[in-house]
């Protein structure tokens, strides 16, 4: 998520396809080591939705269709 | 004639003076404090309302889909809380539940929905540095995404990242007592939709 822009494909890919997978997490790396947070949105239909946050690839479960990255929270006024 | 032209000539450097004189002079300020002009990006409503467009329809895709309706037809989401302590580390009373109203760029309001009572401002902000357009602002419906996320993920982590104010510090508590009352009606209203089915297409959130 970005200002101005809104929603920017990082990278896509298979996790079971080796070469894919060292693309996402190498984004993945570089995305977190900027100071971002990574969620997960699970769940799906009508039912209650939720987010899982996520700091390493590892956790991030493998049948996950996205992560999303935003910037991470500050103390407002 | 020569006289003539003279006076014309005086005119003109005259005028070109007194509009060029002003650029000119904050050109000389400028160079003498060593400072340049930094290239501030244009504002650009289209842009704005292109960004706006994608992080609705990311919005759409995250959160159910009476959490998108409320948002599209109320301009907030409530967000139930999971602490066992409540919000604002009051023991929670029998049973009692709280909850969160989530409006884009402004504070996360804590209240108890069995009595409307608010409970305080959660001032939070997720700015990117970065700064891509000039701006550290997401879009309203990428804010409000983020939040949702940080809240049903981690809520414990993110109200630690906040500042606690009381409430109606930033939310005009009567608007607040108004969107609550807002919300009740429009879930009744939503109760009474044979199937709860989307009762209009693709439309701006309220405000």
């Amino acid at each position: 998520m970005k200002p101005g822009h809104g929603e920017v494909l990082l990278a896509e890919g298979d996790v079971e396809v080796a070469e894919d997978e060292e693309l996402l997490v190498a984004e993945f790396r570089r995305q977190i080591d900027a100071g971002m947070w990574a969620a997960v949105p699970i769940g799906s239909g009508a039912a209650r939705r939720e987010a899982v946050m996520v700091s390493s690839f590892e956790q991030v479960p493998r049948d996950a269709e996205r992560v999303i990255f935003f910037p991470r929270a500050a103390g407002g006024s | 004639m020569v006289l003539a032209l003279s006076a014309t000539l005086i005119v003109v450097v005259a005028l070109i003076w007194e509009v060029g004189w002003p650029g000119v002079s904050e050109w000389l300020d400028r160079r003498r404090a060593g400072r340049e002009r930094i290239p501030a990006p244009d504002y650009d409503p289209g842009r704005e309302q292109r960004a706006e467009n994608r992080a609705r329809q990311l919005l759409r895709s995250c959160v159910s889909e009476e959490e998108w309706e409320m948002y599209r037809d109320l301009g907030f989401i409530r967000v139930w809380g999971g602490l066992p302590q409540g919000a604002d580390d009051r023991p929670a009373a029998d049973g009692a539940s709280y909850a969160y109203l989530v409006y884009p760029h402004r504070p996360l309001l804590a209240y108890l929905p069995q009595t409307r009572e608010l409970l305080g401002e959660y001032c939070v902000d997720f700015p990117d540095e970065t700064r891509p357009y000039g701006s550290d602002r997401l879009p309203d419906s990428d804010d409000v995404l983020a939040r949702w996320m940080a809240l049903t993920a981690d809520e414990r982590r993110l109200l630690a990242s906040s500042n606690l104010h009381v409430a109606g510090r930033q939310v005009d508590p009567r608007r607040a007592t108004r969107d609550l009352w807002r919300l009740e009606e429009w879930e009744r209203r939503r109760m009474r939709r044979p199937g709860g089915e989307s009762p209009a297409a693709d439309t701006l959130p309220a405000r």
